[in-house]
């Protein structure tokens, strides 16, 4: 049983970094851009995350800090992409490439110095009961709202004029240009949003999963988290399931190495990656389904007329 | 009275075109008034510059006698002027009631705006499902989606662009009912289009534009046919000169006793076809299209083959089981009705779409490329039939519709086919890129080559064609010469009707079952 709280808890753990990185970009493809900057995204919070830890502010001083720096690296991108209309792969891929210069320019200083991560936080009464307690009632608040986001999110696409406006946008930037609203505006709000998400994921990383900063330490989860949104056919139900594929995949693999499978451990560490785009690629196979949530227009550049 | 709408000189340049040219017209509450002129006239460019999705470079605007100043569709939408565009601006991933809620302000309330939807749609006689995802409908119940989202605002007026192209007759007077009634409660329409009996049927009053200027205000049902048209074209209407017959006894074409299924769940199954077109002929197949007409294109073209080679016989070859190239190797051309996607691959240049299916004109050498024979050819295509381009490195999708199919009429002909498919020929097409299409097919057939002609069109079918037969639910009829039959007749079969015959001589025409 122990070893089963174990492995349950250490799926929802490592699956909430990619949960935060990939409902931000699903917002952000959703509107139309594919901002394939999210591993940079990650860092910059991530190393922001450790460096005010470490400057003596407090955790959500902290936490907000990388948030916020997640969101000002995408507008790197979004002056690029959405300013400019330049290629979004490429924006994108500049972006990647430079969060992960910054982060680890950030970085120097404190580069591998453990710190003391994110405690959890345990709701009197029902973190008491056992198993349901162990399993759902002992995480760091950074857990909950995790959750609380993928809520709001989907409240907010698929309830809201605002989500429904997003929705269009990213369908048909000329049509909801012709209609008045401001393609340019909206694609801003979702990219920084989006940005901001993978921040809060990095943070999660450098200052909860494994607390500490060390250089490149998303380790590709910025495009497992791309690849999420892509394979979950752009729905955030399926993102959810496929994080926590992901993490569960992970924490298999952990205990593998631990027991001594027979593959060597570089195998064993592209278990989680493999088996998740394997997974969601043949769940996504259905065209009907994928053409009715694909964002249209996603990555085309869009210049407003007239 | 003041008028509802006053244009003052209004002039756009685009950097190859001047599009509209000192442009002023009037439009009075409850009228219906039309725009009318061939494609390129500019007419959608006025039609934005009036809802304000493009700015005028010159003149000015009135709203109900006060000047529009800085002009955009939000305030366009202020003072009550609405606008069903020509490509219908909806989003296909949500449903109708989230469609209209978009472009509504105010509280974000779907169950009210359903009920709202069906209100209106009942009251102006417009079936509509406010719960349907758009994606599933058709395209007549998606422009009914935009005259609903744009009768919800109570419009002052209304711009209607080119509304009836992708409709049945029969939406189409519903259409004409509808705007009449709104016409009837004061509310203005202004009716873009360049069919001219549509506008005589409708329209109060006629603004006729031809090249970006206005050529004539007229009052479309005191006014001739003759007159307005040629107030449109700038010149009396080309008359197709019809051949003398010359029709040779070689078979160009046979098809035999062929059936397929569909398999598209909505796609007509062919029905036991036979059918042949000989030398120096034109045959038309007519009927409305989904009856079978996209399936037999596809057969014919290639794109569709059969394991029984014999039950196709191109020049009597066996072609059934031959692929499309292979079939153009053979000597057949073939215009197909979607010109950009499938005549023509939208994002390349005109030469490059020459190479597609004129590459068997020498223009590859050792799997290379000869790009100035393709550009020979091109440039002789874009003059020899008036393609108005420019040039011939222009992309295919930034010319007309009527430009394009000129463009790719000309480049099947001239790769001198022996035998031409083309279906719809004159499908969205002005009356002047009509004419010459037509006089093209005419002139070909001249020269011996054997043309079938798929379209919707009966009056076009009888101008050009020596034989007719009509194409409903998968069977065709049996063959009528043109000279012998009448309109009425085809229209008939093409609504479902079956011709009963013991002989030649048809004795009774009674309606189908289904």
């Amino acid at each position: 049983m122990d070893l089963f709280i174990a492995i349950f808890t250490g799926t929802i753990i490592a699956a909430t970094p990619l949960i935060f990185a990939a409902l931000g970009e699903l917002v952000v493809e959703k509107s139309g851009v594919l901002n394939l900057g999210i591993e940079g995204m990650m860092l910059v919070g991530a190393a922001v995350a450790v460096w005010m830890h470490f400057a003596g502010f407090s955790m959500p001083v902290a936490i907000l800090t990388a948030t916020l720096a997640g969101s000002v690296a995408s507008l790197i991108f979004a002056v690029l992409a959405l300013t400019f209309a330049t290629n979004q792969y490429a924006a994108g891929l500049a972006l990647a490439i430079l969060g992960s210069g910054i982060s680890a320019y950030i970085g120097r200083g404190f580069g591998g110095a453990p710190i003391d991560g994110l405690s959890s936080i345990s709701i009197p009464v029902i973190s008491e009961i056992p198993i349901i307690g162990p399993l759902f009632f002992q995480y760091d608040p950074l857990v909950y709202l995790s959750y609380l986001m993928f809520a709001c999110i989907c409240w907010f696409l698929y309830r809201t004029k605002a989500g429904l406006v997003v929705r269009t946008v990213g369908e048909s930037p000329e049509s909801s240009h012709a209609i008045g609203f401001s393609v340019i505006r909206i694609r801003y709000m979702t990219t920084m949003f989006g940005g901001a998400m993978a921040g809060l994921g990095g943070a999660y990383l450098s200052i909860a999963y494994t607390p500490l900063w060390v250089e490149n330490m998303t380790a590709g989860k910025g495009w497992i988290a791309l690849a999420l949104v892509v394979f979950a056919t752009w729905r955030p139900t399926r993102i959810i399931l496929g994080a926590w594929l992901f993490g569960a995949m992970t924490i298999f693999q952990l205990h593998g190495q631990a027991l001594g499978f027979a593959l060597p451990t570089e195998v064993l560490s592209a278990i989680p990656y493999l088996a998740t785009i394997v997974v969601l690629v043949i769940i996504s196979r259905n065209r009907e389904i994928l053409k009715l949530h694909f964002p249209a227009s996603l990555a085309k550049p869009f210049k407003p007329s007239g | 009275m003041t008028p509802r709408l006053e244009l003052q000189n209004i002039s756009k340049r685009y950097p190859s075109v001047q599009a509209n040219d000192g442009i002023s017209l009037q439009v009075m509450p409850g009228e219906v008034h039309a725009i009318l002129g061939e494609n390129g006239a500019g007419k959608s460019t006025l039609m934005k510059i009036i809802y304000g999705i493009v700015r005028a470079d010159e003149g000015e605007i009135f709203c109900n006698g006060q000047p529009i100043g800085v002009h955009k569709p939000t305030l366009s939408r202020k003072l009550g002027i609405e606008m069903v565009h020509q490509h219908f601006a909806l989003f296909e991933s949500v449903t109708v009631a989230e469609n209209i809620a978009i472009s509504f302000g105010g509280k974000y309330d779907i169950v009210k705006l359903s009920q709202q939807v069906s209100e209106v749609s009942e009251r102006y006689g417009l079936p509509v499902n406010p719960r349907s995802l758009v994606h599933h409908l058709s395209v007549g119940e998606r422009q009914r989606v935009e005259i609903v989202r744009c009768l919800l605002q109570n419009p002052k007026v209304l711009i209607l662009d080119e509304p009836t192209s992708v409709l049945t007759p029969q939406a189409v007077s519903r259409l004409f009912e509808t705007l009449r009634l709104l016409a009837a409660e004061g509310c203005s329409i202004l009716y873009i289009s360049h069919k001219l009996y549509e506008v005589k049927e409708l329209c109060d009053t006629a603004t006729v534009l031809r090249d970006g200027r206005v050529t004539g205000t007229i009052s479309p049902k005191k006014t001739s046919t003759a007159e307005i048209a040629q107030l449109m074209v700038g010149t009396d209407l080309p008359q197709t000169v019809k051949k003398a017959s010359k029709i040779s006894d070689e078979h160009a074409l046979v098809i035999r006793n062929v059936t397929t299924s569909s398999e598209d769940q909505f796609g007509a199954s062919l029905n036991d076809i036979s059918l042949s077109v000989r030398r120096g002929e034109i045959v038309g197949i007519a009927g409305v299209s989904g009856n079978g007409q996209a399936e037999l294109e596809r057969l014919i073209s290639g794109e569709t083959t059969l394991n029984d080679a014999e039950s196709i016989q191109l020049f009597e070859q066996p072609i059934a089981h031959l692929d499309a190239g292979k079939r153009r190797d053979l000597g057949l051309a073939f215009i197909p009705v979607e010109r950009l996607g499938r005549g023509a691959v939208p994002s390349h240049r005109l030469n490059e779409n020459a190479v597609l299916t004129a590459y068997r004109l020498n223009m590859v050498e050792n799997g290379l490329l000869k790009m100035n024979r393709a550009n020979r050819f091109t440039e002789k295509v874009i003059k020899k039939f008036g393609v108005k381009a420019n040039g011939l490195e222009s992309v295919a999708s930034s010319l007309s519709g009527g430009n394009l199919q000129k463009y790719i009429v000309g480049r099947e002909i001239e790769q001198n086919p022996k035998f031409l498919l083309v279906a719809q020929p004159t499908w969205g097409l002005d009356v002047g890129a009509a004419a010459f299409v037509r006089q093209t097919l005419v002139n070909l057939c001249n020269s011996g080559t054997a043309v079938l002609v798929i379209s919707e069109e009966l009056d076009e079918l009888f101008e050009i064609c020596d034989r007719l037969l009509v194409l409903y639910q998968g069977r065709l009829s049996q063959s009528f010469q043109c000279n012998e039959t009448s309109l009425e007749e085809i229209g008939i079969l093409m609504a479902g009707a079956t011709a009963v015959g013991s002989d030649n001589t048809r004795t009774s025409v009674h309606a189908s079952s289904d």
